[in-house]
């Protein structure tokens, strides 16, 4: 596997595994970093019976990639992966993991804060959830797009 | 020029198709909204100006005055909501 890489894929993945593979054969490392993000059974209030995520083929490897190419720019870093989750998962579910190798810690955990505040505001995915009052499209957190601006990039409010 | 065009999510509900071809004389991606919009209700609705629609040319993330070719894929979307 070389050292950037991502994967959009509906099956589970193994956080073990992955993190056995991010540094193996790498005696450089000396920090792993990673972040899972999971499907929540609450969400503003409803519970949530089950997630839909769909993507755009394609666009979102590549948004990816240019993220991962930045992380590796701005940081001081030996691999980086993103595995994200398409289709449809139950709360508890897998749905992202991030995960970064450095010499030492510090850049590793940034590293790994930043590429998962870019994938949330920049990464072509979304989210339908099933409430008790139905289906609904999840709405973008202003919240995200400010975490993201911490990192110098300033993402515009309305696109067009 | 031909424009391949591609919809996301709230957008592709309400439009009810994931995609289509156009035929345009727009010069650049807000103005082809602006034309989409003309198309049926259900564009009007999808595409409006209230709404946050974000948009992208050649699957990467473009700004309304970004200028169009024949043959380009654009893809209309509501902000992403992944991670």
């Amino acid at each position: 596997m070389s050292a950037l890489s991502v994967s959009i894929q509906a099956e589970d993945f193994d956080i073990g595994q992955e993190h056995q593979a991010l540094r193996a054969q790498d005696e450089r490392v000396g920090a792993v970093c990673s972040f899972l993000g999971t499907v929540r059974s609450q969400s503003d209030g409803q519970s949530v019976s089950a997630m839909a995520l769909e993507h755009y083929p394609g666009m979102t490897e590549k948004s990816i990639m240019a993220m991962l190419n930045q992380a590796q720019d701005k940081f001081d870093i030996y691999a980086a992966r993103v595995i994200h989750r398409i289709g449809d998962l139950m709360p508890g579910d897998q749905i992202v993991w991030v995960g970064v190798t450095s010499a030492h810690r510090g850049q590793s955990f940034q590293a790994c804060e930043f590429l998962i505040d870019y994938l949330k505001t920049q990464a072509p995915f979304w989210k339908k959830e099933q409430t008790p009052s139905g289906a609904r499209w999840v709405d973008a957190r202003v919240s995200d797009d400010d975490a993201l601006s911490r990192w110098g990039i300033q993402v515009p409010r309305q696109a067009i | 020029m031909k424009i391949h065009l591609r919809y996301f999510a709230s957008v592709r509900e309400v439009i009810g198709k994931g995609q289509e071809s156009v035929q345009t004389q727009a010069t650049h991606v807000g103005e082809l909204r602006k034309e989409l919009m003309a198309i049926s209700p259900q564009h009007a609705e999808a595409l409006a100006r209230h709404k946050a629609v974000r948009a992208a040319l050649n699957q990467v993330a473009c700004a309304e005055d970004a200028p169009l070719s024949d043959g380009d894929e654009v893809a209309f979307f509501p902000p992403v909501t992944g991670g």
